[in-house]
């Protein structure tokens, strides 16, 4: 009980740096770079006084506010969830731009995130079982050369290949084939949203398939070692009944732990395979909000992020003290 | 048990420290050390020889080419031919001597942050680790509200607000990602603090700061070289990212803006495969030797993870027989 309060504790006060650092960053940059950006549109003709008063009340321009009520109140509005007005498509609250494109990313994300945990499980789990097979060999080697390559490197390769070269998949991005189906429970349209996200899954799972194989075939090299292990093999046991049952069930410990992460991690996770495939999700957003200095909106996106990976830290936090009662103990003694 | 896992690079070399020893020996024990496990592991020496290509090209890759890489010519769009060897861009920039350029300063800037990234958390860590008390406190808790802060995002953030510029990018890298590395040496520290060696140091009146760095640091210049290149590559990395979503020098060649530049003038819908498929090249090869290089040290620090080679034991035995 001790040790829940204590990561309860824990988990408020990160992110209560969260949202001060969200508050503090663009007031602390050198330069006032809201202001920049005004002056920079209001040459351009498109800053009307409704949008300049928003900025100014959000950023804290020519305000006679202290910095301390201006903090409060952005206190205030973050409680009203109330994250400010986008600037590219002003007056759209930020909030909404964020609602709509964060279901793109939870698909795409939770499909990938299944797929390679499940997949890179197995594969470390039969390589490590056949430790120095021709399997493990060239499995293990090839895993740690993909996971070498630098994401967004793979994810330009892959599109260039099969969006390019082969035509498999479409190469202009997007969520649907928007210009010919109308989104609806038919056929042709799911049909058309795996098609765009294809690619984009792919490469996702390929590039951290490695990560969860050799974090399963180093654990479970470990537990393999274990007598108990060898008192299952000894009894006679199947093959896999040993392999899965006995081995396996305690070598998973860390991967469950980073498959928790994971899951917060799908929210801010693939924003570069987003920025790449220009797939319509919250990295994309973040990635066009940087291009056109939206502030408002990048300080969103990055509360958002940051909410859902320290939900999920909470929550490996948990499920780890919950499944290895080892740590409650040490932890909390 | 875990701390010893950890200084594993430093027990398994026969060249185990021995505190007490005068700094220079020390230091050529490290050196011995690093010799020792480039030599006999062939992981660590594949990598070694990547990682030296790419700091002599950058080194005098420029010096030797001694033209403009941002120079424009009128062969726009040129497949690799003869005169050049990557092509050229759009308004007819040479690709090989940008690569070139832009290897110096990735591989410079890369492995400059990696160094400052390991200064910082060498501070935090030892200096957390060997007072204890509120200090421990206070800088604990900071690296592990550092630690779960997703580091992409936040640097994307900070680099979007400061001023454009290779400094700025270094500096968000530094800040994003000390913090693991604080958290491994505060725990190593914190074992140490308590050994026989400290308490002789202490006894003998020796300053604090002087015990911490060289007397305590010294026996983990393992974990910090281990540390450094796990690091060096997470920031190459996050480095190129940065540089590719256009928040870097976009003036200077380097791998990530070139990757920009060739982003922006669609590069990928027009088929022009040698403009972005050398840097990321670049990028893959450099990672891959620094992996290699911690793939080697992780397995002479824990043998379990070292490949058995059953064969050789049976040719023994057929020679026996």
């Amino acid at each position: 009980m001790r040790h829940l309060l204590r990561r309860i504790l824990f988990y408020a006060c990160a992110v209560w740096v969260a949202i001060t650092l969200d508050f503090f960053i663009p007031r602390l940059a050198p330069g006032d770079p809201v202001a920049a950006l005004i002056g920079k549109m209001s040459t351009k003709g498109y800053v009307t006084p409704a949008m300049q008063q928003t900025l100014s009340a959000e950023f804290g321009l020519n305000t006679h506010d202290s910095l301390l009520a201006q903090y409060f109140k952005y206190l205030g509005n973050l409680l009203h969830g109330n994250l400010g007005n986008s600037i590219q498509y002003f007056p759209t609250p930020v909030t909404q731009i964020i609602a709509q494109d964060i279901g793109w990313s939870l698909m795409l994300g939770a499909v990938a995130v299944f797929i390679s945990f499940t997949l890179g499980c197995l594969f470390g789990i039969i390589v490590a079982w056949r430790r120095n097979s021709a399997l493990d060999t060239i499995l293990s080697p090839a895993m740690n050369f993909l996971s070498a390559i630098p994401y967004f490197w793979l994810a330009l390769l892959s599109l260039f290949i099969f969006a390019y070269l082969l035509n498999w998949f479409p190469l202009t991005g997007g969520s649907y084939d928007a210009a010919n189906i109308n989104p609806g429970w038919s056929f042709d349209y799911i049909g058309s949203v795996i098609q765009y996200a294809f690619l984009p899954a792919l490469t996702l799972v390929i590039s951290s398939l490695a990560g969860w194989m050799l974090t399963m075939r180093n654990s479970m090299i470990t537990t393999l070692s274990e007598d108990y292990v060898l008192m299952a093999k000894a009894k006679g046991l199947s093959e896999g009944r040993v392999m899965f049952r006995y081995a396996a069930r305690n070598a998973i410990l860390p991967n469950i732990t980073g498959f928790a992460i994971a899951i917060g991690a799908i929210v801010g996770g693939q924003l570069l395979t987003e920025m790449v495939f220009s797939y319509p999700g919250i990295g994309y957003a973040l990635f066009q909000a940087v291009g056109e200095q939206d502030y408002a909106m990048v300080q969103g996106v990055f509360l958002i992020i940051t909410l859902a990976v320290l939900g999920a830290n909470f929550l490996a936090d948990m499920l780890y003290a919950y499944l290895d009662p080892r740590v409650r103990v040490e932890r909390s003694a | 048990m875990k701390t010893q896992e950890i200084s594993g690079p430093a027990s398994a070399a026969p060249f185990a420290l021995q505190p007490g020893d005068p700094i220079y020996a020390r230091v050529l024990r490290v050196l011995l050390m690093i010799w020792h496990a480039m030599t006999t592991s062939r992981k660590v020496a594949i990598g070694s020889a990547i990682v030296a290509f790419f700091i002599l090209v950058g080194l005098f890759g420029p010096v030797i080419m001694n033209t403009d890489p941002n120079a424009i010519s009128t062969l726009f769009i040129t497949p690799p031919t003869a005169a050049h060897w990557l092509g050229t861009t759009v308004v007819g920039q040479d690709i090989f001597t940008q690569l070139i350029y832009g290897t110096r300063t990735s591989v410079f800037w890369g492995l400059g942050t990696g160094v400052l990234v390991t200064l910082l958390s060498v501070m935090v860590g030892l200096v957390a680790g060997y007072f204890g008390g509120w200090i421990d406190d206070v800088l604990t808790l900071l690296t592990n509200v550092s630690l779960v802060l997703p580091a992409l995002p936040l640097a994307i953030v900070l680099a979007a607000y400061f001023p454009r510029g290779s400094l700025t990018i270094c500096l968000v890298i530094v800040f994003t990602n000390w913090a693991w590395q604080a958290r491994v040496l505060r725990a190593q520290t914190l074992s140490m603090r308590s050994r026989e060696f400290v308490t002789a140091a202490r006894t003998s009146g020796e300053h604090t700061w002087r015990i911490i760095f060289v007397e305590i640091f010294p026996n983990e210049i393992g974990i910090v070289v281990a540390g450094f290149v796990s690091t060096t590559i997470y920031v190459i990395l996050t480095w190129t990212a940065l540089e590719f979503l256009g928040l870097g020098d976009r003036t200077i060649p380097s791998w990530g803006s070139i990757l920009y530049w060739a982003q922006q003038a669609g590069a990928l819908g027009g088929g022009l495969w040698w403009w972005f498929i050398p840097p990321g090249a670049c990028i893959a090869l450099l990672g891959a030797g620094l992996s290699l290089i911690n793939f080697g040290i992780d397995e002479i620090a824990d043998p379990r993870l070292r490949r058995e080679r059953p064969v050789k034991v049976k040719n023994i035995k057929k020679a026996v027989a």
